[in-house]
């Protein structure tokens, strides 16, 4: 065995109540560009509507697009933020523990012995914001696969290094 | 033994049996369909002599361009007609080898072999179809270039070297013909009628009997009425309760002879390569499952099988049995015939120091609450728009599903212990679940808005091959059990280095076991 498993996790359980490692800023700003271009097809559907039923005098002008608007800004400035807030992550000798969720919180933990393969993951849009998605595979039903996105892309490859280093031969 | 190999050449035979039996149907709709006249039984003939000599051709193809070899570290299989195809399943990764013979290839002396990988129902290996012989022979190969790869890594079972013949272990858990017919007393299924209703449909399909047409039942039903309105009050009571009696009949000799023909001769017996389990009147199935691959035990039973002290135990692992995630090793059984099995697989039952935890009070009234409130709302709708009387319906249905919740919830229970987690749930039917803390893969925490503002929380745990989860856990017992678990986890790393350490922790860990008790 390497010597990075040398601490003993006895004498230092993970806590709980630990400091969680935010995740890069970048993710924010990746989450709000995501948000943007999934708000986008929408605000066009309402520009569309909006001059479809401009020559109506019952509807006053910007009544769909306005609501459309807001929440799109909504979506775009305050979620991302909120959701980025939200998330966080805690590696220790021998397990990762992934924090996520604004309403549904999710609080998993894997050991880094039950790992049955890893997966860094770049889409085009974190490969512009230098960030990368770290995802581990386990052989469990639930949290099959715990995906731990906006991830320095130098730091998730190191973290898979680090975890790699860990999964033994086992049988299931 | 590196030379590839084919498998029977009678499963040539049995393809084109197969491709005949799918035309049947479809010549069967020819012959009574009204198209083409007079040929249309010349034309049935044909279809069906055109499939036999197309399935003959394709299977003869498929066989001859299917090969398997046996390797040194794995099992090769390469198929495919134009798109040729490679696959290798290394022995190690196989989780079991089942052999499954039904009824045709079995008069035939052939059976299925396939190869359980975990992979999930049709991505596993199958070998169809190899005589029994050497079916028998490859999965006695499997298991012992497989162990063979494994006796470094796990320690070799205890009663490996004592007992010596392989495939006959001691008989666990068998079910004579008087067994099954109870059994098959629990079994009431009016599934018969569903498959009624589809045949009805596929008929209407293929037919110009136009079934949905609602005046054809209309005139046939007016008809019957009017002998039946003929009748009198006493014989219309005696025909309905005919009926209903009639209805009790089917449903229970459906139940029975599925049973029987499921469970027929079931075995279940430990042998030195783990458990092995037989059953079936017409399809023949033979399983063996490595002891070391049970990853947890479900105990279930019935809502009226229940009162007769009657569970059913299944094995949770990687490997599948027939559509279903878990091995069924004993569907029918007293509580002190399943204990015996639980101890074979490595498992122990809750005994009674054992300390149970319940869900949070906050959880129970929670859903109470909610489960009551579609009725609450359907009451205050009725009260406001209907007739008096009506919003009691729904007031009473709403004080039944809260109370049933309420209830529930003494018997929505979990405990822990330094090697295992039990939970059960179910009101009328209790469902128990036992899972070794040690194979598990990961503890997750999850709270919905409304479990965030009450302060429980759900804890999913990772089960190779199943699922485990216990709702409503106090937010700081979640936390503690999960430490606990991870920390079993981690200790089973540890203690293949160093003995005493894994020693130590186990004090450390009763410990944290009380200390859960005391929450």
């Amino acid at each position: 065995m390497d010597k990075s498993s040398a601490p003993t996790p006895v004498d230092q359980p993970s806590d709980d109540e630990g400091e969680l490692t935010r995740l890069h800023p970048n993710y924010a700003h990746a989450l709000r560009v995501q948000a943007a271009l999934t708000a986008i097809p929408f605000l066009i559907g309402s520009l569309v509507l909006e001059t479809a039923f401009r020559d109506q005098a019952a509807f006053p002008s910007g009544i769909i697009a306005g609501p459309v608007l807001l929440i799109a800004l909504a979506l775009i400035i305050r979620i991302p933020a909120r959701r980025y807030h939200a998330r966080g992550y805690q590696i220790s000798a021998d397990r990762l523990r992934v924090v996520r969720g604004l309403l549904w919180r999710s609080d998993t933990v894997v050991p880094f012995s039950r790992v049955q393969h890893i997966d860094v993951h770049q889409g085009p849009l974190e490969r512009f914001f230098g960030i990368a998605t770290l995802t581990l595979h386990t052989a469990g039903n639930h949290n099959a696969s715990v995906a731990l996105p906006g991830l320095e892309e130098a730091r998730a490859r190191e973290m898979r290094e680090d975890i790699r280093a860990h999964i033994r031969r086992e049988s299931l | 033994m590196i030379q590839p190999q084919r498998t029977a050449p009678i499963s040539v035979v049995l393809g084109a049996i197969g491709s005949i039996r799918s035309a049947i149907i479809p010549a069967i709709a020819v012959a009574f369909s009204g198209i083409g006249g007079a040929g249309r039984m010349l034309g049935a003939i044909g279809v069906v002599v055109a499939a036999a000599i197309i399935g003959t051709l394709f299977s003869y193809i498929a066989w001859r361009r299917l090969t398997y070899t046996i390797g040194e570290q794995d099992i090769r299989v390469e198929s495919g007609v134009l798109s040729r195809s490679a696959r290798s399943v290394p022995y190690e990764r196989i989780q079991d080898v089942s052999l499954e013979a039904k009824l045709l290839p079995r008069l035939l002396g052939l059976v299925a072999v396939k190869f359980e990988t975990g992979a999930g129902g049709s991505e596993d290996l199958a070998l169809t179809y190899l005589t029994t012989a050497e079916g028998e022979r490859l999965r006695r190969l499997v298991r012992e270039r497989r162990d063979d790869g494994q006796q470094a890594a796990t320690s070799a079972d205890p009663a490996a070297s004592t007992s010596g013949d392989a495939d006959k272990g001691d008989v666990l858990f068998a079910m004579g013909p008087r067994r099954l017919l109870r059994f098959g007393l629990f079994e009431f299924s009016l599934a018969v009628f569903a498959v009624l209703g589809g045949l009805l449909q596929y008929v209407d399909m293929v037919t110009d009997i136009d079934l949905w047409n609602g005046d054809l039942w209309r005139g046939w039903l007016e008809e019957q009425g009017t002998i039946i309105a003929s009748l009198g009050p006493y014989a219309q009571a005696a025909g309905a309760t005919a009926g209903l009696f009639g209805l009790a009949l089917i449903g229970l000799a459906t139940g029975i002879l599925r049973t029987f023909a499921r469970d027929w001769g079931f075995t279940l017996s430990r042998s030195t390569r783990g458990f092995r389990r037989q059953r079936g009147l017409f399809t023949r199935t033979d399983v063996v499952m490595p002891a070391h691959r049970v990853q947890a035990l479900v105990i279930g039973t019935g809502f009226m099988r229940y009162r007769f002290g009657w569970h059913g135990l299944s094995f949770v692992s990687l490997a599948q049995d027939a559509g279903n995630e878990s091995h069924v090793v004993a569907p029918f059984a007293q509580m002190d015939e399943i204990a015996p099995i639980v101890a074979a697989a490595g498992f122990h039952l809750p005994d009674e120091r054992i300390n149970w935890h319940r869900a949070s009070r906050r959880h129970r009234n929670d859903t109470a609450i909610i489960s009551a409130l579609p009725f609450v709302v359907a009451a205050i709708l009725g009260a406001v728009l209907a007739p008096l009387g009506v919003a009691l319906i729904p007031l009473g249905l709403a004080v039944v599903m809260a109370g049933a919740q309420l209830y529930a919830w003494e018997f929505r229970r979990h405990a822990i212990d330094p090697e295992q987690i039990f939970s059960t749930t179910g009101l009328m039917s209790p469902t128990s679940r036992i899972a070794t803390r040690q194979k598990l893969h990961s503890v997750e925490i999850a709270q919905g808005p409304l479990a965030r503002w009450r302060g429980y929380a759900t804890v999913h745990l990772g089960l190779a091959g199943g699922s485990f989860s216990i709702p409503g856990m106090p937010l700081k017992t979640a936390r503690i059990l999960r430490a606990s678990i991870l920390d079993t986890i981690a200790a089973t790393d540890y203690s293949q280095i160093d003995a005493p350490l894994d020693q130590a922790f186990n004090t450390d860990q009763s410990g944290l076991a009380a200390n859960l008790a005391a929450t």
